[in-house]
């Protein structure tokens, strides 16, 4: 058990975001997780904490309590956060799920847990198939090329999130451009507040109308809800609403735009999920791990001292426990760089594990089997309408995806 | 094979669920993993450990 116990730093890394291929992650991460599986890292704002990039790692990690999701100061591995104390101060106090550790989150995500359930969101089935047909059929009758992302990828989960959450869809462009500003590393302060405060307000607006006129919705669910005798305050249904609100649609997009033009790329896949739908649900796993959109990983908060990977983090230290290299490592994926709708192990990480393992996988699953199911069947012979290294990536996004995608099709 | 599970654990992913359909579901209340039978037939005594390996808390013990 105690191999290799070492508490000499060896140099510490920063972490690797260029990519050379833009559906793999950095390749450096192959040599880091062979020669430093747990690394010394240095973080922009000066802090040296921990880099793991082993898939045991990462799982263990991820599953451990002590490593907590509860952080003291807002301490990215890519960027120096532009925002203050005195900035932080009005939302210090936001709990939501994910900055919380158990007991609070338990309590906060069991109110969620009922929502969505697998029978749940098989259940809404069939309206995701009707919402991702309309927007198929408009794209089929509408100008060619076309940008995927703005016909099907974003609309389709936003309107799915909207209809479940009971936010307006007609509000879109707002939440939308908000949520893009809160996901990218390179928004100024300023651009940070404003859409902070604007998706609150937005938000605090909902749960208010919700209070007086309570419709059949998961927000005017959670604004009545007693949770065992302790109800949701203004401020935690705030942060819940926006967290689900730009969790829910910002993900599934990327997946959708990003996994087209992995598989038109090479149009063999492409053709054979046209030719074999059964392959669907194996193919998004896949795709899912081969992906991983959460590309510069997870960060967690050591409340203890903990031993991981052969060494120990001292408490106070923060820790990157990075999900793409986790998800190509040959030890645990057998020939990690190749996408293999073929693979019988699907015990990716791409939605995080541990108690914060992502609430809406199953309502992600649905959306996206359902959208490759109707894009590969109506359009077998989709392309791409522009060279693939043309296609403009998301860089900067704590979510990965493509910014635009221009495909055509003959009829 | 026997399987059992804890509740207090379970944050409700319903990996479970998804991976062995005939003995896991959620409650509807809260998504929280019950079981539908303890004692697994041996057809599925792959499944369940498939699903104990995926559980994301722990929350899955098999006998
Ligand atoms: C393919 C799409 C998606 C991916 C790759 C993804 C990924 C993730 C990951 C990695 C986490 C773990 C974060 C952490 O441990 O710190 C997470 C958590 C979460 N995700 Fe997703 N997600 C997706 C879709 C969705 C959707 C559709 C929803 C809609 C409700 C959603 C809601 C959430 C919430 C609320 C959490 C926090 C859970 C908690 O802390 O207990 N996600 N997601
Ligand atoms: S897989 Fe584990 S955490 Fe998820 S629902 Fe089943 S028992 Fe609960």
């Amino acid at each position: 058990m105690t191999e290799a116990i070492s508490t000499t730093p060896h140099t510490a890394l920063t972490l690797p975001t260029r990519r050379h291929d833009p559906l793999d992650p950095p390749p450096e991460f192959d040599r880091i997780r062979q020669e430093q599986p747990a690394t010394r890292l240095a973080f922009p704002d000066g802090h040296l904490g921990w880099l793991f990039t082993r898939y045991e790692d990462v799982r263990a990690g991820l599953a451990d309590t002590r490593l907590s999701s509860h952080l003291p100061r807002r301490t990215s591995p890519v960027r120096i956060t532009p925002l203050t104390e005195e900035d932080i101060e009005p939302f210090a106090n936001d709990r939501s799920l994910i900055n919380t550790d158990p007991p609070d989150h338990t309590r906060l995500r069991r109110l969620l847990t009922g929502q969505f359930t697998v029978r749940r969101m098989r259940a809404l089935q069939p309206r995701i198939d009707q919402i991702v047909s309309d927007h198929i059929d408009a794209m089929a009758r509408g100008p060619r090329p076309v940008d995927l992302v703005t016909v099907l990828a974003l609309p389709v989960p936003s309107l799915v999130i909207c209809e479940l959450l009971g936010v307006p869809y007609t509000d879109r462009a707002d939440f939308q451009r908000h949520s893009a500003t809160l996901l990218d590393v390179t928004s100024t302060r300023e651009e940070i507040l404003t859409a902070i405060r604007s998706i609150r307000e937005y938000m605090g607006e909902l749960v208010r109308s919700k209070r007086e006129h309570p419709t059949d919705d998961i927000l005017t669910g959670l604004v009545h809800a007693d949770a065992g005798g302790q109800p949701l305050t203004h401020d935690e249904l705030v942060a819940i609403g926006v967290l689900l609100l730009i969790a829910g649609h910002e993900t599934t997009a990327n997946m959708i735009a990003l996994g087209t033009l992995t598989l038109l790329r090479d149009r063999t896949r492409w053709e054979q999920l046209s030719a074999e739908p059964q392959l669907i649900p194996r193919a998004v796993e896949e795709l899912l791990r081969y992906l991983s959109i959460v590309q510069f990983g997870l960060v967690r908060y050591a409340k203890e001292r903990v031993e991981l990977g052969g060494v120990v983090i001292q408490p106070g230290e923060y820790v990157v426990l990075h999900l793409p290299a986790a998800n190509r490592d040959p030890d645990k994926f057998p020939d990690p760089h190749t996408l293999d709708f073929h693979r019988t192990n699907t015990h990716h990480l791409a939605f995080g594990h541990g108690v914060h393992q992502c609430l809406g996988q199953q309502l992600a699953r649905v959306e996206l089997t359902a959208t490759f199911t109707r894009l590969t069947s109506r359009f077998p012979n989709l392309r791409l309408a522009t060279p693939p290294d043309h296609v403009p990536m998301r860089d900067t996004m704590v979510v990965y995806g493509v910014r635009e995608l221009l495909v055509d099709w003959d009829d | 094979m026997r399987v059992t599970v804890d509740q207090d654990v379970c944050c409700g992913s319903g990996m479970c669920v998804l991976t062995a359909p005939d003995i896991f579901t959620q409650r509807d209340t809260d998504g929280i993993v019950e079981l539908r039978t303890d004692t697994v037939p041996p057809s599925h005594e792959d499944q369940v450990r498939e699903a104990a390996l995926l559980c994301p808390s722990g929350a899955i013990t098999t006998h």
